[in-house]
């Protein structure tokens, strides 16, 4: 079963696999998340504003998002994303975006709506006595949800949003339909050039199991850690 | 926005010759319900019965269980799928790698059971989540009252925890209809793979995508609307009704 197995192979392409790979997959992860919980918060925001279009609008977006596969939405903005970058620059072509640029847009738009569902869990598992506390003291709405609302509602949800950034990290992998050299697309391309999908394919399981685990490993601990404190 | 648009195209014979684009979009569709329907009966199946071992007495029935959830949750769906419809076949003895090769409509076989046995772990962590949200005395009253332990899951303890996880049950539901899309990447002409080809060989991309997302929403909608019928039909008298159901994770 194992006896033709070339470990060497994993060895020599070490240096693809992870400086190319994984950097790209990692920074992917990284940039997502960040766009993903200020754009999901902008949504939270919205759909608790009690005015009814803001709120329509914000609750319509994450239902849509919600809705489609992320594949099909990785298609969408891969075509997408040079005319809208032509709208907005108001170029006469629509504008050539880089594999990087368009996963980004569409992983950004894609989780802001999960991490907009967080987000809002978390602004309504404040006591409203504080928003009125915050009035009452005389401040007004973006001084009492920067200061007061926000952080809470942030620290509260700190273990959730990490969660969602782990299943982030896994859904990157989806990126090797436009053929990007994240960690799995670069695997599978060693995996096709050399004619060992076995080697690679189960390396890349085992490193993606890994780093998952060893992340939600840490994500419970904290979790722990904020729990003694509150 | 200097885009042609043409909406006439789904009426269009698509490059088979035999459909027009909109017939393919719909073979799309139904391949979609298939793969995701039969993964969801392994899924509901396997999952059920990894999250009554989580909750039994017995510490290694516990240990098992709880690898099978987090192998299959730390890897990605699309990784598992590689591993099912690529790995498998060389890993076996050859005779029957071949004939795993070979067998028609493989990538249907491979999807169904690599979205079944990814999606099993989460069901596994629901039903685990259902029964242990059940008061303890339960369990030791059917004890008590001298059923075995097969027969207290049986008629005490699943009749309940089924009924408070509907609504997350839901969520998984549809995201298996959604994750099926990854089984393009193996080759099954899925909803989301006919928009992409209707998009290669028409290079109208957006028609194509509208199209495919107004199905993928309505499949929704439709799933949506009964569960939230049979929640209603099967709540527990007494429980603070359902949770509105979320869509997703």
């Amino acid at each position: 079963m194992f006896s033709n197995f070339d470990f060497d192979i994993i060895i020599r392409s070490l240096p693809y696999l992870f400086y190319d790979g994984m950097t790209f997959t990692l920074t992917l992860t990284a940039l997502a998340t960040l766009g993903g919980i200020v754009f999901g918060t902008a949504l939270a925001l919205m759909r608790l504003s009690g005015l009814a279009p803001l709120s329509i609008l914000a609750a319509g977006y994450v239902n849509l998002m919600r809705s489609v596969p992320l594949v099909l939405m990785i298609f969408w903005f891969y075509f997408l994303v040079p005319y809208l970058g032509q709208w907005l620059t108001a170029a006469s072509q629509p504008i050539r975006v880089g594999p990087f640029t368009s996963s980004l847009v569409t992983f950004m738009v894609f989780e802001a709506a999960y991490f907009c569902e967080i987000m809002r869990a978390g602004i309504q598992s404040i006591p409203r006595g504080q928003v009125w506390a915050a009035q009452a003291l005389g401040m007004r709405y973006p001084t009492t949800m920067l200061y007061i609302v926000l952080p809470q509602a942030f620290r509260n949800m700190v273990p959730v949003l990490l969660t969602q950034t782990i299943i982030l990290f896994q859904d990157t992998s989806l990126v090797y339909v436009l053929s990007i050299t994240d960690f799995l697309g670069a695997a599978s391309k060693i995996a096709q050039r050399d004619g060992r999908l076995v080697e690679m394919y189960l390396f890349a399981a085992l490193v993606y199991f890994v780093i998952s685990l060893a992340a939600s490993h840490c994500v419970r601990l904290l979790q722990r850690r904020i729990a003694i404190v509150r | 926005m200097n885009y042609y648009w043409n909406w006439g195209i789904f009426w269009q014979v698509s490059p088979d010759a035999a459909h027009t684009y909109l017939q393919t979009l719909l073979l799309g569709t139904a391949w979609t319900l298939a793969t995701a329907l039969v993964a969801w009966i392994l899924a509901l199946t396997l999952g059920s019965l990894v999250g009554v071992m989580r909750t039994t007495p017995h510490p290694w029935l516990v240990r098992i269980g709880n690898a099978y959830v987090e192998l299959f949750r730390n890897v990605p769906l699309l990784v598992q799928m590689f591993l099912w419809y690529f790995v498998l076949p060389e890993l076996v003895p050859r005779g029957i790698g071949t004939w795993l090769k070979q067998l028609p409509d493989a990538s249907f076989y491979t999807a169904v059971v690599a979205l079944g046995f990814y999606t099993s772990a989460r069901v596994a962590e629901q039903v685990r989540a259902g029964i242990t949200s059940l008061p303890s005395g339960q369990r030791l009253a059917a004890l008590a009252l001298g059923l075995t332990l097969p027969q207290a899951y049986r008629y005490v303890l699943l009749p309940m925890a089924y009924r408070i996880i509907l609504p997350p049950l839901t969520s998984e539901f549809l995201n298996v209809i959604k994750n099926s899309a990854v089984a393009l990447t193996i080759g099954l002409m899925e909803l989301t793979a006919r928009a992409r080809s209707m998009q290669e060989f028409s290079f109208q991309v957006f028609e194509a995508f509208t199209a495919a997302t107004l199905i993928y929403i309505a499949i929704n909608i439709a799933v949506t609307f009964a569960m939230r019928r049979t929640e209603r039909r099967v709540a527990v008298p007494g429980y603070i009704g359902m949770a509105p159901p979320a869509t997703a994770e």
